[in-house]
């Protein structure tokens, strides 16, 4: 650990902005592509069930 | 209700039928995602709690940790997507042409992300959010290649005119590939030369480790949500055959 404090850790020695906007970007995108897919296959599932159904 | 039909071995044939693929990646894909995230927490913790501090770009250095990692799966990913696609053309392999289609977007999310951290990484180190260099305007051509791509399939209704039309375009694309990679050596540009290098590396060991666990989770990331998207591209379009009709009818899989 090379952090002296969890204030430390999150000011990234003055480039807190550049990291985190970084890193959190990164997140966001990445988790919203899984929801995006997970329901598209979800949607599809759904509708061959539909299909048999009919 | 336990699956009744024969266990596929494990030919190269079998990811081309796409009932097959269907039920072996639903297999496949919970366990992609576990060593994405568990590589990918390991990642975060060396490259944000264990590496050092760099002599000259201080902590802004830690962009690199995402931003070479998504720089290389984005090239990666358009030459699996062009290959699938040139696959799927030649040899009229409709599994091959999806995998192709579901590669497309994670592949433009990882552009956006090594485009995006860069210019946040250019920022603080080279006093400009962006600049048209080779580099960055090759990385920018190869966003809107994936755009295009996915912009003409989608617009396309006929499944196999509509390969063929992404096919050509991705093809046509892949020029772009050794762009990116050489642009560095074959201009002067402000981005600087390779980070990893076959023989001696400048990098600290423990920043090494962090980037190449990054890397491994974003490739696990990539199979696992391309195997996800390919599900879901075998559904829409065998919508219409015997076996997606009977899956509707057993209740079993009914979580992914």
């Amino acid at each position: 650990m090379i952090w002296t404090s969890f204030d430390d850790f999150l000011n990234m020695g003055g480039y807190g902005l550049y990291v985190w906007g970084s890193y959190g970007a990164t997140l966001v995108v990445m988790l919203a592509e899984v929801m995006m897919t997970r329901r598209r296959l979800q949607t599809a599932r759904q509708s061959a069930a539909r299909e048999n159904a009919a | 209700m336990k699956n009744t039909t024969p266990k596929p071995g494990l030919r190269w044939s079998t990811f081309s039928a796409p009932s097959r693929f269907y039920a072996l990646a639903g297999r496949v894909v919970p366990w992609l995602w576990a060593v994405s995230v568990v590589l990918g927490l390991a990642g975060l913790y060396v490259g944000l709690l264990v590496a050092p501090t760099d002599a000259t770009q201080h902590d802004s250095y830690r962009v690199i940790f995402i931003h070479v990692p998504a720089a290389i799966l984005s090239m990666l990913l358009y030459l699996a997507l062009a290959f699938w696609a040139a696959w799927g053309w030649i040899f009229n392999a409709r599994m091959a042409s999806m995998y192709a289609r579901a590669l497309a977007p994670t592949g433009a999310m990882f552009t956006f992300v090594a485009l995006w951290t860069g210019a946040l990484w250019g920022k603080p180190t080279w006093g400009t959010w962006w600049v048209w260099d080779a580099r960055i305007t090759s990385e920018f051509i190869l966003l809107l290649l994936y755009v295009g791509y996915i912009a003409l399939t989608e617009a396309i209704d006929d499944v196999r005119r509509s390969a063929h039309a992404g096919a050509l375009l991705a093809l046509v694309g892949v020029v772009n590939i050794p762009i990116i990679y050489f642009s560095v050596r074959w201009w002067n540009t402000l981005h600087q030369g390779s980070t990893i290098k076959m023989t001696g590396t400048s990098m600290h060991q423990t920043m090494q480790l962090a980037m190449w666990l990054m890397m491994f989770s974003f490739w696990a990331y990539s199979f696992a949500i391309a195997f996800t998207r390919s599900r879901a591209i075998v559904l829409e379009q065998e919508s219409d055959t015997e076996w997606v009709k009977a899956l509707g009818a057993a209740p079993s899989e009914g979580k992914a």
